[in-house]
């Protein structure tokens, strides 16, 4: 995929740099997606990029946020200049291709602030030439969250134009804390409550990012909370549980757990209100923590139906149930939390191996296992939007925090810290603030 | 002490219940001539020195009834309120927890405008949703059990804290046990009536 694209859409970025110098400023950001930028490295590794040093009182975080993106993003391998090589990389006439070339940057990347957002300028090192040049538009106040969203923003474009593939910077992670729902930016930035306190569980996303969806306890019910605006609305309450709330890929209906006296089954229910409809057959059992696929047509849940919790998946109607996870793994019989991946080939779940969890995969194909963690318990997975990274719950700290892995390299990184959080769920890429 | 309070309150009862029967044989008080002379008024005194005394041993009497009904209300109260607990991953009721129920019914019985909200609670062990259902599950088993033996459905409501109530912190399996429970909140009336035996 990446080197016959190198020579073919170099004109591409060129079109659109001068595309981009006609245009008005507000209409620039995210508008002109998926400028693949041909850059030379070799194949099997990730290209080096330089973010050039950023002028202005908030340069130096500019430059961190963006060069903390590449590295989390597990594509780029952002090169860290020291003083001398920043101050060397740049000069008035341009870069310093032999000092970036040294350097093993494949691209270089200067981000200048300007009265209305950003100027962006990338430089193919290889060639010696502006690769692309893009204007983004934030009115956000320097160093708050949009402002850092809009950064966000590029760091994802710019992985998107060397690697083909679209960043997760602007992402972030629901997760409960405290009898609270809290969100955190990508990055770990931005911890903060989004509801009262209460007893509020397992939230998740909508499709566009800006509904979540989750269950209360006490009084037992669903809530759908406006993200924008902060206000919740009830869905649905009653008696008895209402347990692991999702919202369908389209974003047409959730689908969550209830139960009173007779077992716990799976009702489906439209965002926008109206008449729940019973979707799994439990006979009494417990059938809750339902995914949906990606194409919305299959869910992924977790029942006890066969006297010890395992994974099941189901069409989205309630037919044509089918035992996913194989019977002899782990010991005790209990796997749970499942989680269908954005490209639709693994559902990562929890297991129990050696008297505590783990957190594994299973390809749908095959049915092939890959234990990912080892160290400590570790649960409730939840995939990001590239289908690479995982956020889950682990106390190998000591308390149970959120954790992210990059399943092809195994790395893995601490994303909250403070009090004890549980049942994370990482939202789809979201649009500009 | 308690046994001597009992035997006390005892004591006052039947001297209460002696009083009683003799105050209906007793002739009406005399009135009192108006011309006084100290006889009538000394009769008079002691006529209002007894009407003293049995009022006295009547309010002892209603008192020591009272606390009667206080204690046995309150260990009527005690019983209802009395947990029962399960096995791992388990909502099937043992033996422990069948006959603590038992003992819920007869009050259950005499009280018939008291509702009972179950509340099943887990360990932390499993998932959260998981034990949600599971909590769920065990409340719903002890509905069973109680309307199996005559109490109405309408008063018994279930609900589940999962695993985010826990009774005790802790790790261990002693932790655990004590985490694995049904709890019982009555409502409905104001002194609960001790069921006769």
């Amino acid at each position: 995929m990446r080197s016959p694209s190198l020579r073919r859409l170099i004109p591409v970025a060129l079109l659109t740099l001068f595309a981009a110098a006609l245009r008005p400023l507000a209409a620039q950001d995210t508008t002109s997606r998926g400028v693949r930028i041909g850059l030379t490295y070799d194949p099997g590794s990730k290209p080096g990029v330089a973010v050039l040093p950023v002028t202005g009182v908030n340069g130096d975080s500019v430059r961190a946020i963006v060069q903390r993106d590449f590295d989390f993003g597990d594509r780029v391998n952002p090169i860290v200049l020291d003083a001398t090589t920043a101050s060397e990389a740049s000069r008035a006439t341009g870069p310093n291709w032999p000092l970036l070339a040294r350097l093993g940057a494949a691209a270089a990347v200067q981000i200048t602030p300007t009265a209305s957002g950003f100027h962006l300028a990338v430089y193919n090192v290889a060639t010696k030439q502006t690769a692309l040049i893009r204007d983004y538009a934030t009115a956000a106040a320097p160093q708050s969250r949009a402002w850092r969203a809009a950064l966000h923003g590029i760091a994802d474009d710019l992985e998107e134009s060397f690697t083909g593939v679209r960043g997760i910077a602007r992402t972030r992670i629901v997760f409960e804390r405290g009898k609270r729902i809290w969100v955190v930016d990508s990055d770990g930035e931005g911890a903060m409550p989004v509801t009262d306190v209460g007893t509020p569980m397992s939230p998740s996303w909508g499709p566009s990012g800006r509904t979540i969806a989750y269950s209360t306890i006490l009084p037992a019910g669903i809530s759908a909370l406006d993200v924008s605006s902060g206000r919740s609305r009830t869905l649905v309450s009653g008696g008895g549980v209402f347990i692991s709330p999702v919202i369908s890929p389209d974003g047409a209906n959730v689908i969550y757990a209830h139960g009173v006296d007779a077992g716990v089954d799976l009702y489906t229910i439209p965002l926008s209100g109206g008449a729940a409809r019973r979707l799994s057959v439990g006979r009494g059992s417990d059938n809750v923590s339902p995914s949906f696929s990606p194409d919305g047509r299959r869910i992924v849940f977790m029942s006890g139906r066969a006297g010890h919790p395992e994974i099941y998946t189901m069409d989205a109607d309630g037919t044509n149930v089918d035992l996913l996870t194989p019977l002899d793994i782990g010991e005790n019989a209990y796997r749970a939390s499942p989680d269908w991946s954005p490209d639709g080939r693994l559902v990562a779940f929890q297991s129990q191996m050696a008297g505590t969890f783990q957190v594994l995969t299973i390809n749908l194909r095959d049915r092939s296992l890959r234990q990912l963690t080892s160290d400590g318990r570790n649960e409730d997975p939840s995939w990001a939007p590239d289908g690479r990274h995982l956020t889950f719950v682990s106390n190998r700290s000591g308390v149970r925090q959120l954790w992210v892995l990059d399943i092809e390299t195994g790395r893995s990184r601490q994303l909250t810290r403070g009090a004890p959080v549980r049942v994370p769920a990482w939202s789809p890429r979201l649009p500009a603030e | 002490m308690i046994r001597r309070t009992a035997v006390l309150s005892l004591a006052i009862l039947s001297v209460a219940a002696l009083d009683g029967c003799r105050r209906k044989v007793a002739p009406a008080p005399t009135p009192v001539a108006t011309t006084g002379s100290n006889a009538d008024s000394l009769a008079a005194l002691r006529a209002r020195q007894r009407a003293d005394s049995i009022a006295a041993a009547e309010r002892a009497a209603r008192e020591a009834a009272a606390a009667s009904d206080r204690r046995s209300a309150g260990e009527a109260a005690a019983v209802l309120a009395q947990k029962v607990y399960f096995d791992y991953d388990r909502d099937n009721l043992r033996d422990d927890a069948r006959a603590i129920l038992d003992a819920k019914v007869p009050i259950l019985i005499a009280n018939p405008s008291v509702t009972l909200a179950i509340t099943g609670h887990t360990d932390e062990r499993g998932t959260a949703e998981y034990n949600l259902a599971l909590g769920q599950r065990r409340a719903a088993q002890v509905k069973r059990y109680l309307t199996s033996k005559g109490i109405e459905d309408a008063r018994l409501s279930t609900q589940s804290m999962g695993d985010s109530q826990p009774a005790v912190q802790g790790t261990d399996e002693s932790a655990y046990q004590q985490n694995r429970r049904a709890e019982f909140q009555p409502s409905g009336a104001q002194t609960l009536v001790a069921p006769r035996s």
